[in-house]
């Protein structure tokens, strides 16, 4: 601590003059998206919770658990224990605070993060309350649905266009998220479908990107466009939509170098290949953000500032074939309103899945 | 998000306020809202019990030491805590045994450990070793490629026959053909796995096996992302008793996460955390502080940097200078013009501002390096006079200045009118810290001990007014100095060895 105060004097002062040079004195705080206030109240989400899910009395007996394959919900398999044993104190410790404490501890050890964590439970206490419920099954079901609801806004689907060129995803994300196997894996699931796909190598930065994205173009029978290594990326991109064009592609795939969001820089030129790409493509369809299952809180900070930079329309969430959970994405869509679309779950050709919320959600808290 | 916290937390801290000893209550008030700062940083849930038992231990019924006020105890306590845990001082790699050294780079996907062996290579050259960059990273594609560039952008040599297959054997072959081959550390990349996957996980060993056959020196390092949330105890967990953990590197730590990860997987290995890695360069590789972790985790930044950098930039006795001025009531725009020059020297506005308190992540302002030399134009536009006393800057003047540094009367008058805030908040909080008894003079006042502490007191309250008045909305414009404790991120109220103001030196400005 001794060392951290030296020089205090000194940092007062640049404390100061930084203030001033930054022009903040005075200034309004300059990310005016405020944290954990725009939530939704409790009523008005659920109504957007899907239909196909009804409440049934046993969670093992609804057809969809049954019909779900190894995906989700199988592989979601650890740290539920925190929740389901803190679910069974809660009503062996009759309700009390402790024991809604205990629910709070299993969300937040699952990275939903304290603020989104509080706010839910806070709710679901009140609807237990209210609707005299003291079960582990009902408030298991008020948790449930409280967090489907919560997850369940916005569209699910990626985005195409009907004509008028072709369909362009913008594929962004902090480096080592996933975003190249992600592309590997949409590209795998399109030209399945019977779609030709261009993927463009616009990550010129990193070394033997191009070349891993071209693995993956070879694996899955997808045209490759790539630069030179530090080309420019948004010629790459461009270059993209040309390619894409000019063989009638139905789908363009944009791969971009991992960026750390503090690095203002790096954001301004993502926010330019997103516009040149825009503008050559006459418009991005879906703009994902790859997020690492893996990461805690700062899965907030991403989201908000790869949206400010490129206004993001959803959420792939990968590696959640570990322990992780990927809880952040319920803040994430709490606070910015973006939709998780997608979920890795594992480096094969075929780990990917569509984001399903009951799916998720219960495979957070099933035993 | 963070500034409900720095409430929260400073509410508790006055519940300290004016109290001797330590009582439970308050002592639970302040341990419930670090807690929420350590989750909120990601540290494990666990973990983060773990901690707090630890505090309460220390803290309850304690005496604060003479000359410190229970707040102040309390977040000494926590940072001694934090530092601990997080392994006290530096630790540095020791490859000291038979040749070669061969370490193995283990962690989950994209961690960074390709890019980390680039760079501790690099580092380890740089120390006069000879090191090779060995390819067992056989599954992901194009793997095997970016370590033969990361290699060459390295300068160090690299073994990389295969592109699939079993690494062990390749591994295998590269420790024993080393020192024939003039090595005299081997760097082995592996794949990301995991810590669920019992057959990586057991591969991921034998490798490390592998590095002990030849029966020297072998080091396994876990390379962790900054970022990782919860699952950081659990993953490291795994790693280290399956695979065997010698040292830990941070990477991605030029982000904006508070890293509590960190923390977890110390605490949970006991492995030491070696390095730091702060960049996509091969250069960027420092070595790991626990002190400025244990700051950063509880959302004080990186002072420590800061610091560091800005006394890079100006000389102590030119900030001594400058802070005498600011109490003295004598800090003009000449004074503020020598201040924005040595900003400039240490480096980018962006990743400066970044280190202060509650300034990082989503929290950071959009600051313009641009500004800053708007803001230079203008005062050197002025004359000497003007700068001194900006009050004599009527409309006329105003004029001329915009004219001769290219700007706006507008952008004049807001300079002006921060100026005169900024002095405002300087000096009243140097009063406070002086005992609220009138801040002028500041010819040492009290000569004692105490003086001292009155002076560093000063200083730290006039921070914590520059860094609370940054703070985040509701705060702009306010005098944080007056309202007491920002919290952990606001520095209020806490006291330090600083440096006591010296007397000015001759020659007026």
């Amino acid at each position: 601590m001794e060392g951290l105060f030296e020089g205090a004097s000194l940092v007062a002062i640049m404390a100061g003059v930084l203030a001033l040079a930054g022009g903040l004195l005075g200034a309004r705080r300059a990310r005016g998206r405020s944290t954990g206030q725009t939530s939704t109240p409790m009523h008005e989400v659920a109504s957007d919770a899907p239909a196909a899910a009804p409440v049934a009395p046993d969670p093992e007996a609804e057809p969809e658990a049954e019909a779900e394959p190894a995906g989700v919900t199988g592989r979601l398999a650890r740290t539920r224990n925190l929740l389901t044993s803190a679910l069974a104190e809660l009503v062996g410790a009759g309700l009390d605070d402790a024991a809604w404490e205990r629910l709070e501890e299993g969300l937040i050890a699952a990275d939903v993060g304290v603020q989104a964590t509080t706010a839910v439970v806070a709710d679901v206490r009140r609807l237990a309350r209210e609707g005299g419920v003291r079960d582990v099954d009902g408030v298991r079901r008020l948790l449930r649905d409280a967090l489907v609801a919560e997850l369940s806004s916005g569209e699910r689907a990626l985005r195409r266009r009907d004509g008028d060129g072709p369909t362009v995803w913008f594929v962004t994300g902090v480096n080592g998220a996933g975003k190249t196997t992600t592309i590997g894996k949409l590209a795998s699931r399109e030209v399945a479908a019977g779609r030709h796909v261009v993927l463009a190598a616009a990550d010129t930065f990193r070394a033997a990107a191009a070349e891993q994205l071209g693995i993956w173009a070879e694996r899955t029978g997808a045209e490759l466009v790539r630069g030179e290594e530090g080309a420019d990326p948004a010629s790459v991109a461009y270059a993209g939509v040309d390619a894409a064009l000019a063989s009638g592609a139905d789908l363009l795939i944009v791969d971009t170098a991992g960026r750390l969001q503090n690095r203002r820089e790096l954001m301004d030129e993502l926010g330019k290949v997103g516009r040149v790409l825009a503008k050559r493509a006459g418009g991005i369809d879906e703009t994902l953000l790859v997020l690492d299952g893996t990461v805690g809180q700062n899965g907030i900070a991403q989201a908000e500032a790869f949206h400010d930079a490129v206004e993001i329309s959803g959420v792939a969430i990968t590696k959640l074939d570990g322990s992780s959970r990927g809880g952040v994405v319920v803040a994430v869509q709490r606070q910015l309103g973006i939709p998780v679309k997608l979920v890795g779950l594992g480096e094969g050709i075929e780990d990917l899945e569509d984001f399903d919320p009951v799916t998720y959600v219960d495979g957070l808290l099933e035993d | 998000m963070f500034d409900a916290l720095q409430q929260r937390l400073s509410g508790a801290l006055d519940g300290l306020r004016g109290r001797g000893r330590l009582e439970p209550a308050a002592v639970d008030a302040t341990l419930s809202d670090i807690r929420l700062a350590l989750l909120e940083a990601d540290v494990n849930i666990a973990v983060v019990r773990g901690i707090v038992e630890r505090l309460r231990e220390r803290l309850v019924g304690a005496d604060p030491a003479p000359g410190l006020d229970p707040r102040q105890h309390v977040i000494r306590a926590v940072d001694a805590e934090l530092r601990a845990a997080l392994g006290g001082d530096h630790v540095a790699l020791d490859l000291a045994g038979r040749a070669p050294a061969v370490i193995v780079l283990a962690g989950l996907q994209g961690a960074g450990k390709t890019t980390v062996a680039g760079k501790l290579a690099r580092h380890l050259a740089s120390k006069g070793r000879r090191p090779v960059l060995v390819a067992c990273d056989l599954q992901r594609p194009a793997a095997v490629e970016q370590l033969r560039i990361v290699a060459a952008g390295a300068g160090v040599a690299v073994h990389a026959p295969f592109t699939e297959g079993d690494p062990v054997p390749v591994a295998r072959e590269a420790v024993t053909g080393a020192t024939l081959a003039g090595h005299d550390t081997v760097i082995i990349d592996t794949a990301g796995r995991l810590h669920v996957d019992d057959e990586l996980l057991r591969q991921a060993r034998a490798i490390v096996d592998v590095a002990h056959e030849h029966g020297g020196t072998a080091r396994t390092l876990f390379v962790i992302d900054a970022m990782v949330g919860q699952e950081a105890a659990a993953v490291a967990r795994s790693f280290a008793d399956v695979v065997g953990l010698d040292g830990v590197i941070l990477s991605k730590l030029d982000g904006d996460a508070r890293g509590g990860a960190a923390l977890s997987v110390r605490e949970v290995t006991g492995a030491p955390i070696l390095f730091a890695s702060v960049g996509e360069r091969v250069e960027d590789l420092e070595a790991f502080h626990p002190d400025r972790m244990a700051s950063r985790i509880l959302g004080m930044g990186d002072v420590l940097t800061f610091i560091e950098r800005a006394e890079q930039a100006q000389d102590a006795e030119a900030a001594r200078d400058a802070e005498q001025a600011l109490l003295d009531g004598t800090f003009g725009l000449d004074d503020l013009l020598e201040q924005l020059q040595a900003v400039k020297r240490m480096g980018p506005l962006s990743g400066v501002i970044g280190m202060l308190p509650g300034m990082g992540g989503a929290a950071a302002p959009d600051v313009d390096d641009r500004q800053l030399v708007r803001t230079e134009a203008i005062i050197r536009s002025m004359t000497p006079a003007e700068r001194r006393d900006p009050r004599v800057l009527n409309g006329r003047r105003r004029r001329r200045i915009a004219a001769g540094s290219g700007t706006t009367v507008p952008e004049i008058n807001r300079l002006v009118k921060q100026f005169e805030q900024m002095q405002q908040l300087m000096r009243q909080a140097a009063a406070a810290g002086r005992g609220g008894r009138g801040g002028k003079g500041g010819k040492g006042g009290k000569k004692s001990g105490k003086g001292r502490k009155g002076a560093q007191r000063a200083a730290m309250q006039a921070q914590a007014a520059a860094l609370g008045g940054l703070g985040g909305p509701g705060a702009a414009g306010a005098v944080p100095g007056a309202a007491p404790g920002r919290g952990l991120g606001g520095f209020a109220g806490l006291s330090a060895p600083g440096q006591p103001p010296r007397p000015r030196g001759t020659g007026d400005r």
